[in-house]
């Protein structure tokens, strides 16, 4: 019976599959070849990387060459944009401020991102609620947490002075030598008007932003780290900083690398804190190379310079991308 | 239940080459389990029968077709993964009654055929649990039932038994063949166990680098091997290989394994090797051929004196290891027999079952 | 190593290695937004008087939060961002699973080079790009439209979902597929019925990322649109809300802190994914 039964199926399904053999479209088969499929779901991601990627950055080397300005067409100008940029004292003042912010921002925020990820990464009540709660500032949006930062460091009320003055006052008043005649000034530092304290203030606010991002992904490499290597490490009888040094720190580094490098490309593009902190000032003395792009691409209109100004950030972003790459190959990810 | 036929099967990954020329014929209903070392290209070949892999060159066919370039959905096959390759997200029904909801069978014959599986595998309770709620044994059922509800033309299995432990694994292919009885289908069968090749083939295809070493059935290819790599491989312990010269000895051949063995060539091989005689060769000798001294049931048993090296008690049969000329050899011998390690000791070996082997070819004469 | 740092420390230590440390931490990552929160409360009179402790809030006041509301085009602005946020979210998810699958899991020639140039493009900041963009954007006639921006977003979005899906699509074995298309699936099919259904976390994962990230950018914003009922939440508080140097502090803060809270909504269900969709992101 199971024979009759097996056989009348197989009937049924080569009638079924005969049927569909002459529905099966030319679609259908040419999409059975992977080398096909693979360029048709390609396509979508190739258009857009090609009109709003490919084709503005060539765009964007083409406009550095002219001095095209807002409402007209260039003329080529060969390097003099690039020249221009070069002998100008912002200009300077902004690539060196760009390198500074990114490479102290970085270091600060993988060091005290370290600490936090080893912290996070003990047991304790409520652990899950404080992995989320300091992941906040990271997922908000940014101009408006630096909104918050303006305002903490506003010049006439900032907290922070405020707290500092409270001190103050507290310490004088041991020694009973309060002046309240002065009450209303506010001793404490100028926080974004003075050029001495304004990338600090800045690269404050960066740190403030991006440690969750430096914290969690740390975390996330710190837990894949097997237990049984710090059980053997106690057993040798490391101490806390040795395991630190010799266990975890090598296991992470990968992930490690890759982090920072990834957060130096972002810093280094950093455009929404000096523009809400500082729009650059106080006199040029914060400007990086994207603000410095758009103050001379979108407020005095000229787009070549501005398109030139852009491009400075390609050489390093180059070199961050190679050393990527390679090390990507390297630990075998692609 | 269709027969498969490869013609000169050649696949290479770039440079590299992973099957370099295989003819296979496997006749419908047929068994045939491929066996070989790890790297063989065993894989390789299933999958280039399934359709999943681009034939470099030479065909396959399916019955009369030619199906290099059908894509797997038309081959009208079935395979079953080393890993199950359980679809996580669908029910056990949903998993066995994928491939004929794609087909757009009727509801009814689609239940109807998913619990006629069901109940050859014994997995009927199982039905509306997801692949996680399973055991391993559980899990390998549910992919043959997949299989089976398809009613293939050909079955083709991947080390189906390897992810289960030793005892599941010996009932599990128990059941394959009993499963095999039932529902009569070709099947291709790989493996790196030569227990699982033995007892599921009705024919073993030895490979090994690509290229098939021989096709027989499983006690056709355990007693007469046709080289060297399949003597070794088929059999377990390994069979012994030791150089040897063979010479004449007046009326008939001998082997001269060291100074003091020398062993008589039966006479009804004396024909076979006599073109060989005063090379240099290598003799083989199965570990179960080489026993304790025993009581000679045939002429060709002879007697022979060595040191023991090491022992391995098995239960049933004591591992006797020694060293002659600088070859290691097994010989199994009965537990209570066995003398000591560093003692001499006597044994009897049945030279009906010697082989040997010229080492040029590493074919077996 | 959780459990075995405990092991012999004293409390005393544990507070002054662990507990303050932290503490300090969580108190510092937060204390912003309490400070946007009490100063979108307080009275004008409260916020702009030097000599009252501004930790408290003497009188509170929904003012600011109404004039936000009421006198401003914010509930506008959150509309065109959600809006934004998702088309172009979702613009990114079909590019980014389909190019992700077929870089994930097919062989064609070309499709290590694309790896390498979705992942060049990736580390592309929209620093770089958006003063020529703007050229692009006008030749479309996008300009001060939603519709820019969901075609700039996904610029930086579509090589992370595709990057990030790669990764995940590489977790689903590959015989989930073979065994379909034995099964009788064609390879589109066995895309759709087999991988994407379990590729879903992943898909969910970057989607939430995509969606946070579009929600929070700000430079193609600033740059596109300049009508004040077509900006987005970033733009439209920064822009609209500051006249010239006049600061409205009360209402900025509530600006800053409602503009905030969707993401923060959507952050807190799928906390998980995005996690995972950040940590991903870098790994690849
Ligand atoms: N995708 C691939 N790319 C490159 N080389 C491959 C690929 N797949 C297999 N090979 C190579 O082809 C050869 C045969 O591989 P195959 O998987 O067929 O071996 P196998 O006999 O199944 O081995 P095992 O018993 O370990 O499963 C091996 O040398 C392997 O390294
Ligand atoms: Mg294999």
């Amino acid at each position: 019976m199971a024979d009759t039964s097996a056989a009348t199926a197989r009937a049924r399904v080569s009638a079924s599959r005969a049927g569909e053999k002459s529905r099966t479209s030319w679609l259908t088969t040419q999409l059975e070849d992977e080398r096909v499929l693979g360029y048709v779901l390609l396509v979508p991601a190739f258009l857009l990387i090609i009109v709003f990627i490919a084709y503005p950055f060539a765009l964007g080397v083409w406009m550095a060459l002219t001095d095209k300005v807002v409402g007209q067409p260039g003329s080529f100008v060969g390097l003099a944009n690039f020249a221009k940029l070069l002998d100008s004292d912002i200009f300077r003042t902004a690539a060196w401020n760009t390198v500074f912010f990114t490479v102290v921002a970085t270091a600060i925020k993988a060091a005290l991102g370290m600490w936090l990820a080893v912290l996070l990464n003990r047991k304790f009540r409520l652990s899950r609620v404080t992995r989320a709660a300091v992941l906040l500032p990271f997922i908000v949006p940014t101009v408006l947490s630096t909104l918050v930062w303006l305002w903490m460091l506003d010049g006439t009320f900032s907290v922070f002075n405020w707290i500092l003055r409270w001190l103050w006052d507290l310490e004088l008043s041991v020694f009973g030598l309060v002046v309240k005649e002065d009450f209303g000034y506010i001793r404490g530092p100028n926080w974004l008007g003075d050029p001495a304290w304004a990338m600090g203030s800045i690269i404050m606010a960066n740190v403030w932003r991006g440690l969750p991002f430096f914290a969690i992904s740390f975390l996330a490499a710190l837990q894949t780290v097997p237990t049984e290597l710090y059980d053997a490490a106690e057993i040798d009888g490391a101490s806390g900083w040795r395991k630190f040094w010799n266990v975890t720190l090598p296991m992470i580094k990968p992930v490690a690398i890759v982090v920072v490098v990834f957060s130096f490309v972002v810093t280094f593009a950093d455009f929404q804190l000096v523009y809400v902190l500082t729009r650059g000032g106080p006199y040029n003395s914060t400007h990086l190379l994207a603000t410095l792009a758009y103050q001379i691409s979108m407020h005095a209109g000229n787009l070549g310079e501005g398109a030139a100004t852009a491009l400075f950030m390609v050489p390093l972003l180059f070199v961050v991308i190679v050393l990527q790459l390679t090390y990507l190959r390297r630990i075998g990810v692609d | 239940m269709a027969q498969i036929l490869i013609k000169d099967l050649y696949k290479s990954y770039g440079e590299t080459p992973a099957v370099r020329g295989i003819n296979l014929t496997i006749d419908e209903n047929e068994f045939v389990v491929l066996v070989g070392p790890s790297g063989c290209g065993k894989t390789t070949t299933l999958r280039m029968i399934a359709g999943l892999e681009h034939i470099t060159a030479g065909e396959i066919y399916i019955g009369e077709r030619l199906i290099n370039d059908v894509p797997p959905r038309d081959r009208d096959i079935a395979m079953v993964f080393q890993n199950y390759a359980l679809y996580p997200h669908m029910t056990v029904h949903e998993n066995m009654s994928f491939g004929l909801r794609l087909r757009k069978l009727p509801k009814d014959e689609i239940g109807r055929r998913v619990r006629e599986a069901a109940e050859i595998l014994d997995i009927g309770e199982l039905l509306d649990r997801r692949p996680k709620q399973l055991s391993g044994g559980q899990r390998q059922r549910v992919a043959m039932g997949r299989a089976i509800v398809r009613n293939p033309d050909a079955f083709l299995f991947d080390e189906p038994l390897s992810n289960l432990d030793a005892k599941l694994r010996v009932q599990m292919r128990t059941e394959i063949k009993l499963i095999h009885q039932r529902v009569r289908t070709t099947v291709v069968y790989v493996t790196h166990d030569q227990v699982e090749a033995m007892t599921l083939a009705d024919r073993i295809v030895v490979m090994n680098d690509g290229v098939v070493e021989q096709v027989a059935p499983p006690q056709e290819m355990y007693d007469h091997p046709a080289t060297r790599f399949v003597a070794g491989f088929i059999g377990s312990p390994a069979m012994n290989f030791l150089p040897c010269k063979l010479t004449g000895n007046g009326s008939g051949l001998s082997v001269i394994l060291s100074d003091g063995i020398r062993l008589n060539v039966p006479a009804n091989r004396e024909s076979r090797y006599r073109d060989y005689a005063d090379r240099d060769l290598m003799f083989g000798i199965r570990p179960e051929h080489l026993t304790e001294q025993r009581q000679h049931t045939n002429a060709e048993q002879q007697d022979f004196t060595c040191k023991v090296g090491v022992l391995e008690p098995m239960g049933i049969d004591t591992m006797v290891f020694m060293n002659i000329e600088g070859a290691d050899v097994c010989a199994r011998a009965a537990p209570r027999s066995v003398k000591g390690p560093g003692e001499d000791m006597m044994f009897t070996i049945d030279m009906q079952n010697m082989h040997l082997i010229d080492p040029e070819s590493d074919r077996i004469l | 190593m959780s459990t075995s740092a405990f092991v012999g420390e004293t409390y005393r230590k544990r507070l002054i290695v662990f507990y303050i440390p932290l503490f300090l931490f969580v108190f510092a990552m937060l204390f912003p937004f309490f400070w946007m929160l009490i100063t979108s409360i307080k009275t004008d009179a409260e916020l702009y008087n030097r000599r009252v402790s501004p930790f408290l809030v003497r009188d509170p006041t929904f003012e600011h939060w109404r004039m936000l509301f009421q006198d401003t085009l914010f509930l506008q602005w959150v509309w065109n961002t959600l809006w934004v946020a998702v088309v172009s979210t979702g613009i990114s998810l079909f590019a980014g699973v389909l190019g992700g699958y077929a870089l994930a899991r097919l062989t064609f020639r070309g499709s290590t080079v694309f790896s390498i140039w979705i992942f060049i493009t990736y580390l592309v900041p929209p620093a770089l790009l958006f003063i020529p963009l703007t050229g692009v954007m006008s030749f479309f006639g996008l300009m001060d439209s939603r519709a820019s921006l969901m075609f700039a977003y996904p610029t930086f979005l579509v090589p992370f979902c595709i990057w990030l899906l790669i990764g995940y699509f590489q977790t689903i074995p590959k015989e989930l597929e073979e065994c379909a298309r034995i099964d009788g699936a064609t390879r589109v099919q066995a895309m759709v019925k087999i991988v994407l259904p379990l590729a879903v976390p992943g898909i969910l994962s970057a989607g939430i990322f995509a969606f946070t990230l579009s929600w929070n950018e700000f430079l193609y914003a600033l740059v596109f649109l300049s009508s004040p009922e077509n900006k987005t939440v970033p733009v439209g508080v920064t822009g609209e809300l500051i006249l010239g140097d006049v600061f409205f502090w009360g209402p900025l803060m509530a600006g800053a802190l409602f503009g905030s809270v969707p993401v923060a909504i959507v952050y807190s269900f799928f906390v998980e994914h995005y996690v995972s969709g950040m940590t991903g992101a870098v790994k690849g």
